[in-house]
């Protein structure tokens, strides 16, 4: 069945370009300008966004993230306000994916479907939740199903294939692979190993039509271009973002020109020279 | 009972959630630990290291003056207390390192609140020759120097943790983040049946010797079962250890005694069963301490070892299906149980264990008097002197003073 994120990898396939997917945490640094910020990311060429709920314990989370969240949380700033940031965004991008990154918890502690059918009626896409793994999710697949919501499930370098093929056949549009063993920010130089399953988890992926997208510690270009040479379909930035944001937390044209330059140079990558 | 242990299920709680770079970690684990718990040479190793090492089997002691100041029942205390390291914790780290010494891991990490399972973890860790490194809140950092500096004696790097509310949780988020970035070559010896299957298990398994030893040494002693076994819930390790064996006996009443802080009406404790939501966290599905929107609450107890939002997955199944009960105990009455067993028995408590023998205290009516009730005494009270002293000063109102200025509430429990 088609919908916004499969739409969306049919439509760069066609254009011969890779899906380039930004990460932001809503409600930072204030309700209004993250729906600022998620309109600059569209409008300087992101096609996917992900949209973190802060949570208060993320483990799979690096320090950047880790602080926007808690100053997020201090603000007060609840799930129900991301779900009506995304309902506020789509009024006006009907087809652009956006997706909610969080934890477990935040879906299940006040029932799940409860928490799922309300993001359904925010026009959220779908979910990506790394604390969640294809064996503890079918009451979570059951639900998104009937609801007609994207499921993204993470692969990690040391994945065996045969747990990837689950995690391929469990996931609506693409496979988030983790490209490095570590959290998000991670300031490692990507080593052989992660090229190595890029390639490998792409080939696996793909023969179940599913696309590929790498994310944790790219930070620029080069880093992007070489995930994509190795056969990623799309490639996911977050924490880079959040440090832009943070570094210009007082300047807001600032923060939106970095934005747009830092985009704009990882877009440009994304298009591949027929 | 139906535990599906397959998948590291208790009734609906427990499981696996974590990062998917954890899973081949997780998966290979359960494989040995399945392995070496049926394997004959790594039993008698690692029983061989709990008699000669850390002092098994306890002793049981009838604890006569304090079952007649109170008028019966017959209160017996099982002594970890009197383990290597002051505490049951080491049952289980020595069970640990020694299954990651067979699957060939360098590195050893731990969490730690008060420093009793970092302090275990670092025995242990010298004993095979393994690198450790113990994450600590910050705030716990300062609470008890006297630990940190020991762990270091013990050859162990100490990381004091400074993100979220700088306390056990944090320390258990930091841990696993480490974890996740050294899987390849590390261990992380989670020190409470909590976390992702197989831990509760493991955990559960490797303290279960304590329950075993009460039930032959009350067996022995009275040619019964015991009425009663009553012990401190943190994460639940002291407790599940202690009632595992006795779970399908019936007729034996299980009690796990949380930290009831301040009184759980002031936000202030630990009560998990008292006040929790089912949650996912830790990598279980179990019950937590939550706000309104799923956010994790931070816990507070006078003793850093109950000090945490969440409970093992068994205990939670356990309570849901009546098997157990888990009342809480204030600060205050952990405080004067601490005072009274000392001052009785000449035996000086662990705060956390303090909780278990406030329960019987307050709750020696309802037994009678000639029923056997066994409190297992998790650890010994050396590392609490400070904080307990601070709270002295001679009359009872003085007591009461000093905690109200430490800010330790003066309620009392139900
Ligand atoms: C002496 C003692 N008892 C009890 C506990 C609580 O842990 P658990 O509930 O896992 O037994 C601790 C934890 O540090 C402890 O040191």
């Amino acid at each position: 069945m088609e919908n916004n994120v499969t739409r969306t990898f049919k439509n760069l396939e066609h254009k011969n370009e890779k899906a380039l997917i930004g990460y932001i945490v809503g409600g930072y640094p204030t309700l209004e300008l993250s729906r600022g910020i998620i309109e600059q990311l569209i409008l300087s060429g992101v096609d996917i966004i992900e949209i973190g709920v802060p949570f208060s314990d993320p483990m799979a989370d690096g320090p950047i993230i880790q602080d926007a969240f808690t100053k997020t949380l201090n603000c007060g700033i609840a799930p129900k306000d991301c779900l009506n940031l995304v309902k506020s965004i789509r009024e006006r991008h009907k087809e652009t994916p956006l997706l909610l990154m969080t934890y477990s918890n935040i879906l299940y502690s006040n029932g799940l479907e409860k928490f799922l059918t309300q993001s359904k009626n925010c026009a959220i896409d779908g979910f990506i939740v790394p604390d969640l793994n294809f064996e503890e999710a079918d009451d979570y697949l059951k639900i998104t199903t009937k609801l007609g919501l994207s499921t993204v499930f993470l692969t990690s370098p040391n994945t065996s294939t045969q747990r990837l093929r689950k995690i391929a056949v469990s996931s609506t549009g693409f496979v988030y692979m983790v490209s490095v063993f570590g959290i998000t920010g991670s300031r490692n130089k990507f080593e052989k190993y992660t090229f190595e399953s890029v390639s490998r988890s792409k080939s696996i992926v793909s023969s179940y039509g599913k696309q590929l997208a790498v994310g944790f510690g790219i930070s620029n270009a080069q880093d992007g271009k070489k995930m994509i040479e190795s056969g990623a379909d799309g490639i996911i930035v977050g924490t880079s973002l959040i440090k832009i944001i943070t570094n210009n937390e007082h300047d807001q044209s600032k923060m939106m020109s970095e934005l747009d330059i830092f985009v704009k140079e990882l877009k440009a990558i994304c298009k591949v020279p027929n | 009972m139906k535990n599906n242990t397959d998948l590291g299920k208790f009734g609906t709680y427990g499981g696996r959630y974590v990062p998917e770079t954890l899973i081949p970690a997780l998966e290979d684990l359960d494989k040995w630990y399945r392995r070496l718990k049926v394997d004959k040479s790594f039993q008698r190793e690692l029983s061989g290291l709990l008699i000669n090492f850390a002092g098994r089997p306890t002793p049981l002691y009838y604890a006569n003056n304090l079952s007649r100041h109170l008028g019966g029942p017959r209160i017996y205390l099982k002594r970890e207390d009197l383990l290597h390291s002051g505490a049951h914790k080491i049952n289980n780290t020595l069970g640990q390192v020694l299954i990651a010494k067979k699957v060939g891991k360098t590195r050893i990490i731990a969490e730690t609140g008060a420093g009793q399972h970092g302090v275990a973890t670092s025995i242990a860790s010298a004993v095979f020759d393994l690198k450790s490194e113990i994450y600590m809140g910050a705030k716990d950092v300062e609470r008890q120097q006297l630990n940190v500096f020991r762990m270091n004696l013990l050859n162990s790097k100490v990381h004091s943790v400074h993100s979220g509310s700088k306390t056990l949780k944090d320390a258990i988020n930091e841990a696993l983040r480490d974890w996740i970035a050294n899987v390849q070559n590390t261990h992380y010896l989670i020190g409470s049946v909590m976390g992702p299957h197989p831990f509760p298990t493991m955990v559960r398994d490797f303290q279960s010797v304590i329950g075993k030893e009460i039930k032959e040494q009350v067996h022995k002693l009275t040619g019964k079962l015991p009425d009663a076994v009553i012990a401190c819930v943190g994460g639940g390790s002291n407790a599940i250890g202690s009632f595992y064996p006795f779970v399908n006996d019936k007729k034996v009443k299980l009690i796990g005694v949380e930290a009831g802080g301040k009184g759980i009406r002031t936000g202030f404790h630990a009560a998990t069963l008292s006040k929790g939501r089912i949650g996912i966290f830790h990598g279980m599905k179990s019950y937590f301490l939550q706000d309104e929107n799923g956010q994790i609450s931070e816990a507070h107890s006078i003793s850093a070892g109950l000090d945490y939002p969440g409970i093992g997955p068994e205990h939670a199944n356990l309570r849901d299906t009546d098997r157990a009960s888990y009342p809480y105990v204030t600060d205050k009455e952990a405080v004067k149980a601490f005072i009274q067993l000392s001052k009785l028995e000449g035996i000086i408590p662990a705060l956390e264990s303090a909780h278990a023998i406030a329960y019987i205290i307050k709750n020696a009516k309802n037994f009678k008097k000639d029923e056997t009730v066994v409190v297992t005494v998790s650890g010994r009270g050396d590392k609490d002197l400070q904080i307990v002293r601070e709270c002295i000063s001679g009359s009872e109102v003085g007591i009461e003073k000093n905690m109200q200025a430490k800010g330790i509430g003066l309620e009392d429990g139900e």
